[in-house]
């Protein structure tokens, strides 16, 4: 019988390739037994939702920017002035 | 400012405007993989010169904003690829991780996780929900962070990831599931409190 630490090792793992059979049934047999690695399954899946979720909004331009940061004043003028200085150089 | 609106301006070739067209863009893209203001600042004048230096190989059937975030994304690859070569990353992966205190000698929780009981539709609509997110990935120790956000926010392959980072696969996957246990944990504290 797997542990709680091997399960979610298991589970994690999961997330990246699949699981041959053997350990999916061990994983089952587990998760059937033990809320607490259920609970962390259901949530692990949920975080791996609002990621994606998160990286579709972002690419739609529709994260709350309000509450995003932005670049500070100082670095806003210190790249464009940078801008400015590469530019010149060019035409030189 | 709404970022669909950008993407509806013609294009515009002159670079001293890309700062004020694309320059929170591009740095928020960037804040959100290494979740540092200077570094974050810093690629977005890397990548914005990169883009002067190399702007007669801009083909224009892409956009503009395409175009610099294809550059921007290179950059954040070489940051982490550099840094992480930098540091060592032996504890993160050894045994002793803080992570392995999740479970008791007999590989049992040893703070079980408390039933977070939500709608996920309801959840990922709240902004508070977003912030706690970024908090945690904040708090993540450098090779985990990097690693989760290569995997989870740039959704690079798991291979690709080794790569950037020059991990085995197995190393990888313990630095992604030490990474996911400790930000189950911390939003379940800072989120649900």
């Amino acid at each position: 019988m797997l542990s709680c630490r091997e399960t979610t090792q298991l589970i994690s793992e999961s997330l990246e390739r699949k699981l041959a059979l053997r350990q999916r049934m061990a994983v089952g047999a587990h998760l059937l037994m033990c809320r607490f690695c259920s609970r962390f399954r259901k949530q692990l899946f949920f975080m791996e939702k609002a990621l994606s979720l998160f990286v579709e909004k972002e690419k739609e331009g529709k994260l709350p920017v309000d509450r995003e940061p932005s670049l500070s004043p100082e670095a806003r003028e210190r790249i464009k002035l940078s801008i400015r200085q590469e530019s010149n150089s060019h035409e030189q | 400012m709404d970022d669909r609106r950008e993407e509806t301006k013609a294009p515009s070739t002159d670079p001293e405007t890309w700062v004020e067209s694309y320059g929170d863009y591009l740095f928020r893209y960037a804040w959100h993989r290494v979740q540092n203001r200077d570094v974050a600042e810093d690629l977005v004048q890397e990548t914005l010169l990169a883009a002067l230096r190399t702007r007669d190989g801009f083909e224009a059937r892409s956009s503009e904003k395409t175009w610099l975030l294809s550059i921007m994304r290179h950059k954040i690859i070489d940051y982490i690829r550099k840094a992480g070569r930098e540091r060592s990353m032996d504890n993160e992966l050894s045994p002793d991780d803080i992570s392995e205190e999740f479970f008791d000698e007999k590989g049992m929780w040893a703070v079980k996780p408390s039933c977070w009981d939500t709608d996920p539709g309801k959840v990922l609509e709240k902004k508070e929900f977003w912030e706690k997110l970024m908090d945690c990935m904040a708090e993540l120790p450098k090779k985990m962070a990097q690693a989760f956000s290569l995997r989870e926010i740039e959704q690079m392959d798991s291979e690709e990831v080794s790569q950037v980072l020059e991990v085995s696969s197995n190393n990888l996957g313990v630095l992604l599931y030490r990474a996911r246990l400790r930000l189950r944990r911390c939003l379940e504290v800072k989120w649900l409190g």
